[in-house]
């Protein structure tokens, strides 16, 4: 901790804004920040997975001998011996860590078999290296049952999603299919999507350690206080007698937000052998166990009028959900949003496979819907000859298109204004083909993005020491996001103290509860917290009487306080509840009165080798509207990262599933192909800092928005640079020769 | 089991390891110096890179047993301007692969010190790191935050 002499006054610039350095800095380049894997224990055990390799059945014989034989095996866990599990529960709105469970399977409970890749048995012993050897030595046999598995062949008989509080499956304004048939320029367009791993570069990992009837986990999690509830449900021990520990998270995207099958059966390993155990996944384990993007189905219909008003938008999706369980994802989201169109129809489809469920991955959704979208208006402008932002322009809504409801804040022009200037939009030559650079055909292409905002509860306790440190507790999560760097500079702005005073600790259940690290929504919403917070803190330092000039320190000192502390909500049980209702009826009465949404405009700059079709992105400019930025370092990295991985969704990335079996053909990062320090050229960002006035600090959201638009600017590209339109991702070179 | 003596960050350390034991466990579980990274455990995204005499190599798919004799240097041994310089740029998010990258990135000053070649040397970048050589040559270590353009400029403002 950093130790501050007290000040005597309170003037001081605002560090909320400014590119200050992370504060685990040191710790990440000096490998001395330690995930969940290195952490130890005495008498440690280390787990193995057996994966089921049939798509659906049961099982009719487990033998476990051979995998017993090896030397160090402690146990070999099987649906034979080991403990009882509950179930997972259904989920209810009033306690939304109901949500959690990746999938509804109780695992090693049953003999039922639902995907391949089921884990089925778990070796213990003591070395990982004896738990594999062992593992690979488990021999079973299953009773098949039929399955389906493939996405393409069961597509056409989805059927429709339902509404509800949460996510509308289908939405609509006037007659869009009449308004299409009538349009005098119209397109019609179908994409496709495929699956998606999230690929953290930590694989998830997971140590379990039982002391009577008291759990203590580390775990790979973005989701702290959901994992503490799920466990404690599962095993059926009060919550707190479930401690979770998670100080550095290497990367989610959604791949750590549910509760996947190896953290539970580590637990449970625990729990059987009476040791502490450690499970980390090897890469093809996390692709057969943990759930990754839907495949998707689109179809895109848009009509217009001669002068580029858009009369009618229509805008369909297929995804897929486990049998087990998964979430919908809002394909169409933005669809509803970004433009004026005279009449909207939006509709989601569902299918139901025997695949491990789908999960979250950055903007669910957004992601794939704006590819979709964005090629089809960007098609749609060459229909009417138009240039394709003057086209997104001329349709630029006044008011939220589907419903009429004020934007909290809308400023997409002035964002492509910025974009365009920056990147040089006027030199663009808008026939395709048209320009060259030797033997490179180039290309430009433009895409806006979207992504809602959230708020969710956080609690927070705030302490004030009279050495002039703050010291904040809030059960927040990082994997890389700067969250205890960027509430610190919260802190430290609305104390009036240096940021280098001001310590966050996070990362562990036992501090107070935050949301997980999904949705976009922890930042604000811890910071909404924080600043309630600080305003206590500062209303009894008034009641202390606190002169203008006197630092917050200087008035414990003259009191002859150590410390002061406040706190922001209450982690009891009827506490988070209460929590809970309250910002669920506080975010379903925001809903009805504002549409908040962080909003991009991507510019791209592509080159096509005209022999061998190979794409490299040589140029991009983003330019957001994300309403205030609490760190310039930080959120321009974050932004960056989601364009990253955009990139490798529109060119490169794909999980191939045996359309026979239901097997993951290339679950490994050789043959699943991230994008590499090669694929990225710089990347300029650049953001408008305008707040918005109905969120803390006016701040919005920022780790999804990113990577919406990507593809869909990369895609029109192409067609620009060489008058192909590939609508089925990943455009890969073989689609362009 | 084999004895092999491991020579880490400078001291040696007796290890009594099954032969099948890679470089990086050694490293990670029986040497205990976890900042070295396990991410594919394959040879596939870099993040456990260390250097062998001076060279990088995937740890993961080095045998501990091959390796007595040689210098290792991990992450926990590297005192250089790249940190403060990755810190300055923010060239990591989640900072998983950071290990692998800062290693990687002092084992490919030295190649390129050494005039060693690229697929992109001699298309019009002489004797200079640009930011194309610099991506050519880090693209075996993965960043799946994006911190790419970070990492770039970390390692040219230390290359100068
Ligand atoms: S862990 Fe060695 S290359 Fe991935
Ligand atoms: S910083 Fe997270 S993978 Fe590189």
């Amino acid at each position: 901790m950093t130790q501050t002499l007290p000040e005597t006054t309170t003037t001081r610039e605002s560090v909320v804004g400014k590119p200050v350095d992370r504060v685990d800095g040191t710790a990440k380049t000096t490998g001395e920040a330690r995930f969940t894997a290195e952490f130890s224990h005495p008498d440690l055990t280390h787990a193995a997975l057996v994966h089921a390799t049939v798509s659906r059945g049961r099982i009719t014989a487990i033998d476990t001998s051979a995998a017993s034989a090896v030397p160090g095996v402690v146990t070999v866990l099987t649906h034979h011996n080991a403990p009882a599990l509950k179930s997972p529960r259904k989920v209810t709105p009033t306690d939304l860590s109901t949500m959690a469970s990746g999938t509804s399977v109780n695992y090693l409970n049953t003999d039922e078999v639902h995907w391949d890749g089921q884990p089925i048995a778990v070796v213990v012993a003591e070395s990982a290296l004896a738990a594999r050897e062992a593992a690979a030595l488990v021999r079973v046999t299953y009773e098949t049952a039929e399955s389906t598995v493939d996405f393409t062949a069961e597509e056409p008989a989805a059927k429709p999603q339902k509404n509800n509080l949460v996510m509308q499956g289908s939405a609509k304004k006037g007659d869009a299919e009449a308004a299409f048939t009538a349009a005098p320029v119209k397109v019609d367009r179908r994409f496709t999507t495929p699956p998606l791993h999230h690929n953290a570069i930590e694989p998830h990992a997971t140590l379990a350690v039982w002391d009577g009837d008291r759990l203590t986990v580390h775990d790979a999690t973005q989701s702290i206080d959901w994992l503490r509830s799920h466990l404690a449900l599962r095993f059926g021990i009060p919550t707190r007698s479930v401690r979770v520990i998670a100080p550095f998270v290497g990367g989610g995207f959604g791949g750590k937000g549910f509760i996947w099958a190896g953290t539970i059966l580590t637990a449970l390993a625990a729990r059987a052998t009476g040791r502490p155990v450690r499970l980390v996944l090897t890469r093809e384990s996390v692709y057969r166990t943990v759930g990754g993007r839907t495949p998707s189905t689109q179809r895109v219909a848009l009509g217009a009028r001669t002068d580029g008003t858009l009369t009618s938008l229509i805008h369909t999706s297929v995804t897929r959900l486990g049998r087990v369980g998964g979430t919908p994802e809002a394909v169409t989201s933005q669809s509803k949003h970004l433009y004026a169109a005279e009449n909207i129809l939006v509709r989601q489809n569902l299918v139901e496979l025997d695949l491990v469920s789908n999960a979250a991955m950055r903007a669910p959704g957004e992601a794939i819907g704006t590819f979709a979208l964005e090629a089809s208006i960007d098609e749609l402008a060459y229909e009417l000859g138009m240039d394709p932002i003057e086209l997104r322009m001329h349709n630029e809504p006044e008011r939220n298109p589907i419903d009429g409801k004020q934007f909290a804040r809308r400023h997409l022009r002035e964002a492509y204004r910025v974009g365009a200037e920056r990147f040089g939009w006027a030199d663009r030559t808008p026939e395709p083909r048209s320009m060259r650079d030797g033997r490179w055909l180039v290309g430009m292409g433009v895409a806006s993005a979207f992504h809602p905002s959230m708020l969710f509860v956080a609690n927070v306790v705030v302490r004030l020491s009279v050495d002039g440190t703050v010291l904040v507790h809030c059960g927040l999560q990082e994997m890389g996001m700067g969250s205890a760097t960027v509430q610190a500079q919260v802190a430290a702005d609305a104390l009036g103290v240096p940021v280098e005073s001001v310590r966050v600790e996070y990362g562990d259940s036992t501090l107070p509860m935050a949301p997980g690290a999904g949705g976009s929504m922890q930042t604000a919403s811890v910071a909404n917290s924080l600043l309630a917070a600080c305003e206590k803190l500062e209303r009894k330092l008034t009641k202390l009487g606190r002169s203008p000039q006197e630092s917050p320190a200087a008035v414990l000192a003259r009191e002859g306080l150590p410390s002061l502390e406040v706190s922001v909500g209450s982690d009891t049980r009827l506490g988070r509840m209460a929590g809970q209702l309250r910002f669920m009826s506080k975010f379903l009465m925001d809903q009805r009165r504002w549409m908040k949404a962080a909003l991009g405009a991507h510019f791209c700059e592509v080159r096509v080798d005209p022999d061998t079709g190979e794409v490299r992105v040589s140029r991009w400019t983003a330019s957001f509207d994300v309403g205030r930025v609490l760190n310039a370092k930080t959120a321009t990295s974050q932004l960056k990262g989601g364009i990253v991985m955009g990139i490798g969704m529109a060119l490169a990335e794909q999980t191939l599933i045996d359309p026979r079996n239901g097997r993951i053909m290339n679950p490994s990062l050789a043959e699943y192909h991230v994008p590499v320090h090669a694929d990225i050229p710089p990347i300029d960002i650049t953001y408008l800092d305008e707040p918005d006035p109905t969120m803390p600090l006016g701040l919005v959201g920022i780790g999804e928005v990113s990577i919406t638009g990507v593809a869909g600017a990369i895609a029109n590209a192409i067609h620009h640079a060489t008058g192909k339109r590939i609508r089925d991702l990943p455009i890969t070179l073989d689609k362009l020769l | 089991m084999a004895e092999v003596r491991l020579r880490v960050n400078g001291a040696d350390h007796p290890l009594d390891i099954q032969p099948q034991v890679s470089l990086l466990d050694a490293l990670r579980e029986h040497l205990g110096l976890t900042g070295t990274k396990k991410g594919c455990d394959q040879g596939a995204c870099g993040a456990c890179t260390v250097l062998a005499d001076g060279e990088r190599i995937n740890s993961c798919l080095a045998l501990a047993v091959q390796y007595e004799g040689a210098e290792i240097t991990t992450i926990e041994g590297i005192d250089h301007p790249l940190q403060a310089a990755f810190v300055r740029h923010d060239g990591f998010q989640c900072g998983y692969c950071t290990s692998g990258q800062i290693c990687s990135a002092v084992g490919m000053l030295a190649e390129h010190k050494e005039g060693m070649p690229s697929a992109v040397t001699g298309q019009g970048s002489g004797s200079h790191l640009s930011g194309a050589e610099i991506r050519e040559r880090m693209s075996g270590n993965l960043c799946r935050c994006g911190a790419y353009n970070g990492i770039v400029e970390a390692i040219q403002e230390v290359a100068g």
